[in-house]
């Protein structure tokens, strides 16, 4: 086999990386805000009810979850799920999974606000959905940058961990041209593209951070 | 008329028991001070009657309207989230250590409250804004973002910020108490202009130098009461002798 053909291979795959990637953000983002406001919330309930959710998804490893999200439906209720629900389950467990980290990023950002901007806020009239859209959470996404940026690049390298469920990204890929061609080196290749894409996302999340930078 | 009525106002925290009972009230036009010691419940009677904390018992009355009544078992009841949005309008605060929004600039932080809250068109506010920055020195200011402005500076857009909403009066929490002295000057001066405007104004502060010029009425609040009210004179000429002692600890 040759490099090219390799790489080209590789490359289908490094597609369904970057799917992963893109689709993961997507919807963990704005769900870990959400889970966040559960986490914050004056409800008792609801507040234990995030607190355990974040602390299982913390607390287990991504690689079971993912197992639990794909095969859980058959063997805990019988439902038949077609082959295609292999992918949305990759989804799934990882937007679950990403989501209570970003929970708890959030709130660590909302909780370090100074009390005075709330304040500043209500005596000027503005309501609570303006104050947090307007005056805090603008704020806090500058404060949270980093956390956000560690986490991101982590999930660049966790994408991997969906070939437990035989979806053929690049490093399912990867691994089946090494064992066919008894070599190491789609490893490294794949290594390498790992490498770029973070090296790319770190650039990316710098340039975030720098706009962010006008004021202080 | 009277801008601002407080009866019998009551609040206590962890069972403590901040305020004990204060009346008072201001009128159209005038100005009054509240000093006394550190813990004495100045700040929280502003931050009553500026509805960031609920008193427990008492009237809050803007312009002859209620915004908090006592019921019979002597607890204040406020009106709904709704009416008191209505009575914001009436005043504002002017905060000890400013509380500028630090993501915009000194134009925006002055423009969005009337935009956001007011619905006022961008244009108006803007030149309302003008005006505003232009009365206090800062018009080369506008595009800069707090950080990059002195304290005293900072304190006059945060002065400006609450006048764009054009409130029937101001509250002013220890305006100067994080400036040093020369920086202090700049901002007593804007709440000096002010008061040559007629507004109306109710002022925490520890220049007592600046109260006695100033203000129509002087309170003295020590333990949560009023001790003494009357005029400069009146308070700078007292018998009572704490009241002596505390001011010539300041005026030296």
């Amino acid at each position: 086999m040759n490099i090219a053909f390799m790489i080209l291979e590789l490359g289908k795959g490094f597609l369904t990386t970057v799917e992963i990637f893109a689709l993961t953000l997507i919807f963990s983002l704005p769900l870990g805000l959400i889970i966040s406001f559960g986490r914050m919330s004056k409800n008792g309930i609801l507040r234990t009810l995030t607190k355990f959710y974040i602390s299982i998804m913390r607390g287990t490893p991504l690689m079971l979850q993912l197992i639990v999200v794909y095969y859980g439906p058959f063997y805990v209720f019988g439902i038949q799920l077609s082959r295609s629900y292999r992918f949305i389950a990759v989804i799934l467990a990882f937007v679950l999974n990403y989501a209570a980290y970003f929970a708890e990023i959030y709130r660590s950002g909302i909780e370090s606000m100074p009390k005075g901007q709330y304040e500043a806020a209500k005596v000027l009239g503005y309501t609570k959905g303006q104050t947090f859209f307007k005056i805090i959470l603008p704020q806090v996404i500058k404060r949270i940058m980093p956390s956000i940026t560690n986490e991101t690049i982590t999930l660049v390298k966790d994408t991997s961990l969906a070939f437990v469920l035989s979806i053929v990204e690049m490093f399912t890929t990867a691994k089946q041209i090494a064992s066919s061609e008894t070599t190491i080196m789609p490893l490294m290749v794949a290594g390498l593209f790992y490498y770029i894409f973070n090296l790319a996302v770190a650039v990316g999340m710098e340039q975030i951070e720098r706009k962010l930078n006008y004021y202080r | 008329m009277k801008i601002l009525e407080i009866n019998h106002m009551k609040k206590s925290f962890d069972g403590l028991e901040v305020i004990k009972d204060i009346s008072l009230s201001v009128n159209e036009g005038e100005v009054l001070s509240i000093i006394g010691p550190s813990g004495s419940g100045k700040s929280t009677v502003l931050r009553c009657a500026t509805m960031l904390e609920k008193m427990d018992s008492g009237d809050l009355i803007y312009l002859g309207e209620y915004a908090a009544c006592n019921n019979e078992a002597g607890k204040s009841i406020y009106a709904s989230k709704n009416e008191l949005r209505r009575f914001h309008k009436h005043y504002g605060l002017v905060f000890q250590n400013f509380n500028l929004f630090p993501h915009y600039s000194v134009l925006k932080n002055i423009i969005d409250a009337p935009m956001t809250v007011d619905k006022v068109s961008r244009k108006e506010a803007e030149e309302r804004a003008m005006i505003l920055l232009k009365k206090l020195g800062l018009e080369d200011k506008k595009n800069a973002y707090p950080y990059q402005l002195s304290g005293g500076q900072q304190q006059r857009v945060s002065i400006a910020r609450a006048l764009a909403l054009q409130p029937k009066m101001l509250f002013f929490d220890e305006p100067t108490s994080a400036l040093d002295p020369e920086l202090t000057g700049e901002v007593l001066k804007v709440i000096k202009e002010l008061a040559k405007e007629n507004m109306t104004m109710i002022i925490v502060t520890h220049e007592m130098q600046f109260a006695k010029e100033l203000s129509d009425r002087i309170i003295f609040m020590e333990n949560g009461i009023i001790q003494e009210e009357g005029t400069p004179e009146q308070i700078f000429t007292t018998d009572n002798e704490r009241i002596k002692d505390f001011i010539g600890k300041f005026i030296g």
